[in-house]
């Protein structure tokens, strides 16, 4: 039988895969999957086929607190980059601020939106600034699930100690025990705003396992959960406008200090006129998510247009050290056909589900649930050293991620419900995923680490807050699946709810500065650094390089 | 190394020889290599995008394409980053749909009709003609959610409008002026906030966490030597992968059971 969505090529090894499938799905409905690794073989696995493991695809930090740290060179370019503002020439604009505001936030994700929230209860103003539309955000994007211990056989001891685990022991455990304790407030508090979780008909939650849990704990709306939870958030921002004022397409290029080295503000940069915005802000949330767009290592990413690790620049200038940044998460499944799609995010739930990866003779070769930088190194290890991936038209490798075993554990529906979102999508290219798998290959997907952060989201720059992506500590080195739905909900709540406490409080901001920008300009110029790329990115370009080469300028 | 590229972040690979198609960008014509999406189409062809592109994954709703193809009267919607280019494509995105917003407080409207009569009065106007659901890129069925709800089935009205990415495209072509994805927005609010019934274990666990009962195992936790953290780890007791109702947990030491 011809597969219609897919050509010729890959005909062969799709009828092999199917050939093995009622065997398997045999096995798995008896809970016999392939053997999970011990986690005493991670490290062996990781170090040679991580892509964050590999030395070369490193740079050295040459200035700021992380001063030595051999960081990936995307990242590291970010970080010494070119400021947009010179200091001297900008200095006369910060005694005419454009905007005054009580609490600014940079950045209309989930987090942003839940600061806003919690801010605009305390009573005071306002402003969330985002890079493109309120909304577009990784937070949209997730598809899986949202963590809570609220089960009876689970308990906030077993979300922490699998949190920690899987992030090999590294994380924040102040930030942890807040994450983990705070979990199923803020599952109520979603469900209060309106939240389509999926219940039983008596309302229980409908939880599922998900990647290195050993409970079940994910709560999800179909596979939409983080697009239902941002609408929502949305919403309800939306609803408080005479308290929050939203600013789209209006990135922030620079923080401000003020004269006594707390924050004051920050410059925003309309994209719309191109105007440089002057707010003076008595608290600050960086809510600008993480750094998928800067594409690591040269990989496709989940990651939504503008997640171009902003806030890490901007705040590492002010001197804020980074952490847990030297390895960033590659999801195990991304799309790898067709090519349209590729990078693009395969849910683990098609895993938590039941279906399992396997190679292009139709055999399984790793545990469909181990640790997502496990289960990809497992994958790149299938594909590059043992030469059992798949190879598409256009030269890309992957492995088949078997779905239609789901409807055959399951019952017939059960993939174009619960998965209705990937269902959809690949529908568009005529392939149906209940009855055909998916091609799958590790993609760039989540910056673990980022700014370091106290459980009330403080930085160490007074009225300076981070939440959500942009900041590090509470996943350690690798995050689990559905903890960052409910580290931004956890965090943004949390800083917004302080930032509005510290703004209540603060006395009026005499002048603004960026004296801050000098000393890092400086620093950057002591050690001979000469900038490759401006920062912070503001958009990749994905511009056709042979059109570009014939324009005349190429204003960024 | 094999032959094969997987580092290529996000310029799609166009094999030698691809066959060129003609579109039309806004009325210019441009030839692209057939197969890419309009939105790698656009960036092929040189635009770089402020507005019109947001996840790049078919879900926010911000790059929704309007066209027509050559000897076809009619128009098509479909999302720039999901849709494929085809030969004589005539297009255009739309970046932003003007639309009204209610304003209210969740907790304090009623889940019926009424609400709907009195936040979005406009819904009534309806006049079954469909033209809503031709203009969705989501496949949702547009017209039979206002029709359910324009007879105070608020139920059927979330489920139905679950997918939305709320793009507008449905309120731009109503000749009936309903704002579709802003009332389908409220629907779905009151109905998770006022028609499903609460979970009665999360309640219990929230007031567990408050009284704090399950502080001492977390600094418990906070306390182990890491050798201990990790046998821990190691040894925690798994819940069968697929859901087994009849499992039950060895350790309670560490878990609140009540009634």
């Amino acid at each position: 039988m011809q597969r219609c969505g897919y050509p010729e090529s890959l005909q062969e090894s799709l009828e092999k895969v199917e050939s093995t499938r009622g065997k398997r799905v045999k096995l798995a409905k008896k809970q016999k999957y392939y053997d999970r690794l011990s986690p005493n073989e991670y490290q062996e696995i990781l170090k040679k086929y991580h892509p964050d493991y590999a030395p070369e695809g490193r740079k050295l930090l040459q200035v700021g607190p992380n001063k030595g740290d051999l960081l990936q060179k995307e990242l590291t370019e970010l970080l010494q980059g070119q400021p947009w503002l010179d200091p001297d020439a900008f200095s006369k604009r910060l005694k005419s601020p454009d905007l005054n505001t009580d609490v600014l936030i940079i950045g209309g994700g989930g987090a942003g939106s839940a600061a806003a929230l919690l801010a605009s209860e305390q009573g005071v103003n306002v402003t969330v600034a985002t890079k493109l539309r309120h909304g577009d955000a990784n937070t949209m994007m997730a598809e899986g699930g949202i963590q809570a211990a609220d089960l009876p056989y689970d308990s906030p001891y077993y979300h922490f100690l699998d949190a920690f685990g899987g992030g090999h022991f590294t994380n924040d455990k102040n930030l942890l025990r807040a994450l983990v304790l705070d979990a199923p407030l803020v599952i109520q508090w979603l469900e209060a705003l309106g939240v389509m979780f999926d219940k039983e008909p008596d309302g229980t939650m409908k939880e599922l396992k998900g990647g290195g849990l050993c409970r079940r704990r994910m709560h999800s709306s179909k596979d939409m959960i983080g697009m239902e939870i941002m609408r929502v958030l949305r919403d309800e921002v939306r609803n408080r406008v005479d308290k929050i004022k939203i600013l789209e397409f209006c990135p922030a290029v620079e923080l401000l200090l003020d004269e006594t080295d707390a924050i004051g503000g920050a410059v925003l940069y309309n994209l719309d006129n191109q105007e440089f915005m002057v707010v003076k802000a008595k608290a600050v949330i960086l809510a600008t998510g993480g750094y998928g767009r800067l594409h690591l290592h040269g990989f496709a990413t989940t990651n939504h247009y503008g997640a171009t690790g902003d806030g890490l620049v901007l705040g590492y200038r002010l001197g804020i050290p980074l952490r847990n940044l030297k390895y960033a998460q590659f999801h195990p499944t991304g799309a790898a056909f067709p090519e349209q799609c590729v990078g693009m995010l395969i849910t683990e739930k098609v895993r938590t589900l039941g279906a399992e990866p396997v190679n292009h003779n139709g055999e399984r070769f790793c545990h469909p649930l181990e640790p997502r930088d496990v289960e990809s190194a497992l994958i790149i290890r299938e594909c590059v050293e043992r030469d059992n991936g798949v190879v598409t038209p256009t030269g890309r490798i992957g492995v088949w991620l078997d779905s239609p075993m789901i409807d055959m554990i399951w019952g017939e529906g059960t993939v174009a419900k619960a998965l209705a979102g990937k269902y959809l999508q690949f529908k568009r290219y005529g392939i149906d995923i209940s009855k055909e798998p998916m091609l799958i290959f590790p993609t760039l997907h989540y910056q673990n680490g980022g700014l370091a952060i106290n459980e009330w989201g403080e930085t160490i720059i007074p009225g300076l807050f981070a939440a959500g992506e942009v900041s590090g500590g509470v996943h350690g080195d690798n995050r689990l699946m559905g903890n960052s739905l409910l580290d931004i909900n956890v965090f943004g709540r949390r800083a917004g709810m302080k930032a509005a406490v510290f703004a209540k409080k603060r006395k009026r901001i005499k002048a603004l500065t960026l004296k801050h920008l000098k000393l890092y300009l400086k620093a950057l110029a002591e050690a001979q650094i000469k900038p490759t790329q401006k920062s912070p990115v503001i958009l990749p370009d994905y511009r056709n390089p042979q059109v570009k080469a014939k324009g005349l300028v190429n204003i960024v | 190394m094999p032959q094969f590229q997987y580092t290529q972040g996000d310029r799609t690979i166009v094999p030698p020889g691809t066959k060129q198609i003609a579109v039309y960008v806004m009325g210019k014509r441009y030839k692209v290599p057939e197969g890419l999406t309009i939105m790698k189409a656009l960036e092929y062809l040189g635009y770089r995008y402020i507005r019109g592109c947001g996840c790049r994954a078919g879900v926010c709703g911000a790059c929704v394409t309007v066209f027509r193809l050559a000897g076809d009267y009619r128009l098509h919607f479909g999302l720039a980053c999901q849709t494929t280019v085809q030969p004589e494509m005539y297009l255009t995105q739309i970046p932003f749909v003007p639309a009204n917003k209610s304003i209210y407080n969740i907790d304090k409207l009623k889940p019926d009709v009424s609400t709907i009569e009195k936040l979005y009065p406009e819904t009534f106007r309806c006049l079954a003609c469909n033209t809503c659901t031709k203009a969705c890129p989501m496949e949702i069925p547009v017209m039979d959610y206002i029709q359910a709800l324009v007879k105070g089935d608020i139920k059927t009205c979330a489920e139905l409008s679950h997918s939305c990415i709320m793009c507008g495209m449905c309120s731009l072509r109503c000749p009936a002026e309903i704002q579709h994805f802003h009332v389908a927005m409220l629907a779905r609010r009151l109905y998770a906030r006022h028609l499903m019934p609460k979970a009665i274990h999360l309640e219990k666990r929230v007031k567990q966490i408050k009284e704090k009962k399950f502080d001492w195992m977390l600094d418990e936790l906070m306390n182990l030597s890491e050798a201990e953290m990790k046998k821990r780890y190691a040894e925690r007791e798994w819940e069968p992968e697929l859901y087994d109702p009849h499992w039950q947990p060895k350790e309670t030491k560490y878990l609140i059971i009540e009634d």
